[in-house]
């Protein structure tokens, strides 16, 4: 017999249950994850040596990721509810929280970018200023220089893809989000975004049919890796195996199938799939579900995270 | 050093929420915000059934989560009575804290830091006992020093049999209710 729980308490944004992130924090976490991904694929193209030719997604998404992340920022500022003192955030280090080590990477993000960016920058900006075209010059003509740069863009997308599942699995009291996969899933699918936004807009044959198969592996692997999730957490804990059955049967489980497996995953996989190997044509509907999905993922994790809790268990009356 | 914790007698306590409204008076608590709360958990099936009456608040947890997840530090453990505050100046209400919390104990402040019980820490500071546990009418609190064997928290939890919230959280609550 389940336990009935009736609490007196009614306070605004934790009963009667906790919905303390409204559309501000998946905005935030979708952004970021994007920014990630561009910047992973930034540092792949410049590794494979795509900064010595015109690349116009070379040229791109560093320039789009600076956009992205003020954004993103700028959703994470809108959400604090004691704005004035946000500047306390660099004013220390506290190596126990995910979003302290979060604060300090995204500064890291910034002139990464900007350098990338200056690699091979887009053609209109080396138009306007000499000085960009003369840094880009120097910046090109040292391989070695060019190597740490996209190592550098690598290894800093994945700490920021990653950090922005960390943010939620370190949540330990929402049992949905006590899984280190959520790391490696946030990451998957800001790649994911990245690819299937270079998809998207690339001109270039031969750079589409490149994102479109890493999309695709990445979107393979998304579904795995959500697999894994769900696996781990019905064979953890009661509190984390009830918080699994939010998406299996529970108040999520259409959101999650259709918006973020079927449509989100699923079916522009195929779609994709079928476009690679030349049996349909390219179009922007899938790359556009995917990123549709990608923002879903973050939806529903953050509002079914919020929903799962360690009393659960019990039926709540309030 | 201190470890402050409080014992609640579940055969005492009736429920007639003394202890909020002394919290709400003491603490000046913002209408329609509660810093502890009654829960009524009732178990089994009838006519078998149990019910059992708890006043729960702010655990003060050993290992807390609300701190280690605090990315400015605001939410720290004191010295006195390893208490776990909020410094309200150095809390940007980003609100981690309150998802962190497995007891929903902290809610945000309406001039936007995130809050919670302290345990009186103005009032313990002087040698009285928290609000709530002062004005109980059945005495059902015993609030001390879980560390001194001789406090009457210790010996009152030596000599029944007791339960914290939500243990398989992992947080070391320091608040036990006796069965």
């Amino acid at each position: 017999m389940t336990p009935e729980l009736f609490i007196t308490r009614h306070n605004a944004l934790i009963d009667p249950f906790v919905h303390v992130w409204s559309w501000q924090i998946p905005v935030y976490l979708f952004l970021g994850g994007w920014v990630a991904g561009n910047m992973i694929l930034t540092g792949y193209f410049m590794l494979g040596g795509r900064h010595t030719r015109r690349s116009p997604l070379l040229s791109a998404l560093p320039g789009l990721g600076l956009v992205l992340l003020s954004l993103g920022m700028l959703a994470l500022f809108l959400d604090l509810e004691h704005k004035r003192y946000v500047w306390r955030l660099y004013t220390t280090f506290q190596w126990t929280s995910p979003m302290s080590w979060g604060s300090w990477i995204l500064l890291l993000v910034y002139p990464v970018l900007v350098l990338t960016w200056m690699v091979r920058p887009p053609i209109v900006l080396e138009d306007l200023s000499q000085t960009v075209e003369r840094v880009s010059r120097h910046l090109q003509a040292d391989r070695h220089v060019v190597r740490a740069i996209g190592i550098s863009s690598m290894v800093i997308g994945v700490a920021l893809g990653v950090y922005t599942g960390i943010l939620l699995s370190s949540l330990g009291a929402r049992p949905l989000w006590n899984s280190g996969i959520l790391g490696v899933l946030f990451l998957a699918s800001g790649v994911s975004a990245a690819a299937a936004f270079a998809h998207l807009v690339t001109h270039s044959p031969d750079e589409r049919a490149l994102t479109v198969r890493i999309d695709n592996v990445v979107l393979a692997s998304e579904l795995g890796i959500l697999a894994l999730f769900l696996l781990g957490h019905l064979a953890g804990s009661a509190a984390q195996a009830e918080a699994a059955r939010l998406f299996l049967g529970g108040p999520y489980t259409a959101p999650f199938w259709v918006l973020v497996v079927g449509l989100g995953i699923a079916i522009p996989l195929v779609i994709q799939v079928l476009a690679a190997r030349h049996l349909v044509q390219h179009t922007p509907i899938a790359p556009i579900m995917v990123m549709l999905g990608g923002l879903a993922l973050r939806w529903v994790m953050v509002s079914a995270g919020q929903f799962s809790h360690w009393a659960h268990g019990a039926m709540r009356i309030h | 050093m201190a470890r402050y914790g409080m014992a609640i007698d579940t055969r005492l306590c009736v429920g007639c929420m003394d202890c909020v409204v002394a919290c709400k008076t003491e603490n000046r608590v913002p209408e329609g915000l509660n810093r502890d709360w009654i829960a009524y958990e009732t178990v089994g099936t009838f006519p078998t059934l149990h019910q059992e009456i708890r006043s729960e608040r702010c655990n003060h947890c050993d290992n807390p989560p609300c701190v280690t997840c605090c990315p400015t530090g605001a939410s720290h453990v004191d010295e006195v009575g390893r208490l776990v505050l909020v410094t309200h100046e150095a809390c940007i209400g980003c609100k981690a804290c309150l998802a962190s919390c497995p007891y929903d104990a902290r809610f945000v402040h309406p001039d936007g830091y995130a809050d919670k019980c302290t345990f009186c820490e103005h009032r313990v500071k002087e040698g009285l006992q928290p609000a709530c546990v002062a004005v109980c009418p059945t005495r059902c609190f015993t609030f001390g020093d879980l560390d001194d064997p001789h406090s009457a928290v210790s010996r009152a939890l030596a000599s029944r049999r007791a339960h914290p919230l939500a243990p398989a959280a992992g947080t070391r609550p320091r608040i036990f209710y006796l069965d």
